[in-house]
């Protein structure tokens, strides 16, 4: 334990701005052995800790933190896959800063521990030692009989059918894209999660804990609910994720080098259009950028709009910095980069080009009036402050909705006004007999860990359930 | 899964394959289509379902061998596997009894309006059949549609069989009444003329759209339309729309994005394209 606290935390080697805007490869390099033990004796080990409350899977932080510390990294590596079967993800793309190291005792006075590169650190390690790690040896319990379908591949799906299938039930995971991994294939880029790492999950799902995989399986077209019911699957569990798209609802909004954020991503990274024409698919790019919303998705939007070639990249948002839903790291790395960040300014139309393509796009200024429901203030127009910001590409990413797709097809499956469906946010049961959920589809739209999180529990009460009925 | 049992070639460039997939072949209906990826480079990309056999577990597929993909799906032999197939994707056609219905497939496209005009027919409609090509040699399965129509008619865009273009529908339409047309195409030109023949007429039309698609399942929102003033995703609201009120500027520009890559993609072989890409992002 420190004898004095060090207010500093332990730097993480990254690629330099100017360099990495011309590369996909992965912005931070991680922690060395030495890097994380120091950083890791920065922890005063707090008798009631803030961090582990504040972490949707309640990750033992202390515990891990003191095992690196003291060079003990099997046992780090225990602790933390005691409740989290995705470190290597999460370490990456957590917003620590708004949950575990939001509560960290140094904060008060200086940098809290950098809980999320220590958990990165470690299950890099984890991944790349597995004997000393022991992750690839896994007691599953005996087997139940039970058979279960896990609907979608992303973390909740993954994380739900880890633990299923830990527990000895048969788990049949299906995806409906010809890649697994949901969101952290289609969605998160290389530059900030190594496919390789995804897949190295997937593997580890299938390989060490007997997982069956089905791709290209578009559940709701193709079979249905019921059918996988009546198919004699014992229980359900959706993590179906929100994967269909808004837009802003603007004239211009169809014209080409018009691109959802969904669209300009699922091109680079689940198809990999940086690398055309060795790879298939295509991408544009234009010469002025505006990407507009200021979520993680836009950052990443953004950050592939520069390492395509783009002059000029704009974060177009209608409020200021203080508000915007961007992981911190993701803000700086894109500022960094030189991604220019234009607040307070609301898109009102995009402006044709002769060719059906984008010329400009017509903004107002905004300014901030009273707490609006969501506790932020409300961006109001100001009035005559209309402008053209001088772009040639528009990119909206204002956040997704769930795909409607097994909603409609399952009239007893109750769901929100926002396509959202009902589920116990305990347990993650549906009012459908035999169906869980859990993930963006119960919550609309949020973070790897609570969906990861959600599926967890809703895996708990599963396994309960399943037993009950034997 | 994804077998191929049968192929044949009905015309120059234009495949039929029969695939194994019980899945799709259980739930597809006439006017829903499939995604097809192949091979770790490979994009994804749409194909219009021409039919199914329940009991042997079969799906067909008739296509176009242009571009990269095609030509690539169009080289696998019997006995080989589509590496990944997705469906069925979109929406059924609506299927039923109407009365007269006037069904119009255009080239590959004949073959998913032989599925989707037998269904038609076994739902007690009257069928006027007509298929098109731009010429003679690109017509295909004449036979089948004549077999399920009252009435058959050809249309080729240079005359060389039956009719040239679309015109003599107007004395058609002049002559009977038709309740419904059902127009299945890749090139939007075509659809286009046949719904804007169809309004003063006032029989609804219902096209089948082919944007560029990506997914498939209504994530990306790269296939969308205006329909009626109203955005829609061909790929989770479609792909069959009112013909009368698509705004086909829209759809043809947005159709043409790509062309340039297309082109590209399809020239450079195997060797040129490392070069090309070697210097990653920057284009």
């Amino acid at each position: 334990m420190a004898e004095k606290l060090k207010l500093t935390r332990v730097p993480m080697d990254k690629q330099a701005p100017e360099i990495r805007r011309g590369n996909p490869d992965e912005v931070a390099s991680g922690y060395t052995y030495e890097q994380a033990v120091e950083e890791a004796k920065r922890c005063i080990q707090c008798k009631k800790p803030g961090c582990v409350p504040n972490c949707p899977v309640n990750i033992d932080i202390p515990a891990f933190v003191e095992a690196v510390a003291e060079g003990d990294l099997p046992k780090a590596a225990r602790i933390i896959y005691a409740t989290n079967s995705l470190p290597a993800i999460c370490g990456r793309v957590c917003p620590q800063e708004t949950q575990c190291e939001e509560r960290c005792a140094l904060g008060k006075k200086g940098d809290p521990v950098a809980i999320g590169r220590l958990e990165r650190f470690l299950a890099d390690w984890a991944r790349e030692n597995p004997e000393e790690s022991g992750i690839a040896k896994v007691s599953l319990a005996k087997a139940t009989g039970k058979k279960v379908a896990v609907i979608g591949s992303g973390p909740a799906g993954l994380t739900c059918a880890a633990d299923l299938a830990k527990a000895g039930h048969r788990v049949v995971m299906y995806e409906a894209l010809h890649l697994p991994g949901g969101v952290t294939a289609y969605g998160i880029p290389e530059f900030r999660l190594p496919k390789s790492i995804v897949q190295a999950e997937v593997d580890y799902l299938v390989n060490v804990l007997g997982v069956e995989l089905r791709l290209n399986q578009v559940i709701g077209r193709g079979a249905t609910l019921d059918e996988l019911l009546s198919d004699g699957y014992d229980a359900l569990f959706l993590g179906i994720g929100a994967g269909a798209p808004m837009f802003l609802n603007i004239p211009g909004e169809n014209l080409n080098m018009v691109y959802s954020a969904n669209e300009f991503l699922v091109r680079l990274n689940l198809m990999k259009a940086y690398l055309f024409p060795e790879y298939d698919t295509p991408v544009k790019i234009g010469k002025k950028v505006a990407v507009v919303g200021a979520g993680n998705v836009a950052m990443d939007a953004a950050r592939w709009a520069l390492r395509l070639g783009a002059e000029k990249v704009y974060i177009v948002y209608r409020r200021t910095e203080a508000e915007m839903p961007a992981r911190m790291e993701e803000r700086e790395n894109a500022k960094e980069e030189g991604v220019i960040f234009r607040l307070l300014t609301l898109p009102t139309a995009i402006i044709p080009d002769d060719h059906s393509s984008v010329k400009a796009m017509q903004c107002v200024e905004m300014e901030l009036g009273e707490p609006d429901e969501s506790g932020r203030r409300r961006p109001i127009v100001k009035p005559g402050s209309e402008f053209v910001l001088d772009v040639d590409m528009v990119i909206p990413s204002l956040g997704t909705r769930p795909n409607p797709i097994i909603a409609r097809t399952t009239p007893d499956l109750e769901t929100t006004r926002y396509g959202t469906v009902v589920a116990d946010e305990i347990t993650g049961k549906t009012r459908k007999d035999k169906v869980w959920a859990g993930g963006d589809i119960v919550t609309g739209a949020a973070t790897v860990i609570s969906a990861m999180g959600a599926a967890r529990r809703a895996a708990t009460d599963m396994d309960a359930w399943l037993r009950d009925r034997s | 899964m994804n077998e191929i049992l049968v192929k044949k070639e009905l015309a120059t460039k234009i495949k039929s394959i029969e695939f194994l997939n019980h899945g799709i072949a259980r739930k597809a209906k006439p006017g829903q289509f499939v995604v097809v990826q192949m091979g770790a480079k490979g994009e994804r990309f749409p194909i219009t379902i021409g039919g199914t056999n329940r009991d042997k577990g079969t799906v067909k597929l008739i296509f176009n061998e242009v571009g990269k993909s095609a030509q690539k799906l169009g080289a696998l032999n019997e006995g080989e596997v589509i590496d990944n197939v997705a469906g069925p994707l979109g929406n059924a056609t609506e299927i039923e009894k109407f009365g007269t219905v006037l069904c119009f497939g255009g080239g590959v496209m004949v073959g998913p309006m032989v599925y989707e005009a037998t269904s038609f027919k076994e739902a007690g409609n009257r069928i006027i059949a007509v298929i098109g090509a731009r010429n003679r040699e690109l017509l295909i399965l004449k036979n089948e549609m004549k077999a399920l129509s009252e009435d058959f008619y050809v249309s080729t865009d240079d005359g060389s069989e039956g009719n040239k273009g679309l015109d003599f529908l107007r004395a058609v339409f002049e002559k009977e009444k038709v309740d419904r047309v059902i127009g299945m195409s890749v090139a939007t030109v075509t659809l286009r003329t046949l719904s804007e023949l169809t309004k003063p007429y006032g029989v609804k039309t219902i096209v089948s759209l082919t944007p560029i698609m990506l997914d498939g399942t209504g994530m990306c929102g790269c296939c969308r339309v205006s329909v009626g003033g109203e955005t829609k995703f061909a790929c989770s609201d479609g792909p069959e729309f009112d013909g009368h009120l698509v705004d086909w500027d829209l759809l043809e520009s947005r159709k043409r994005v790509y062309s340039h890559e297309e082109r590209l993609s399809a020239l450079i072989d195997e060797d040129g394209r490392k070069d090309l890409s070697s210097s990653m992002c920057r284009r």
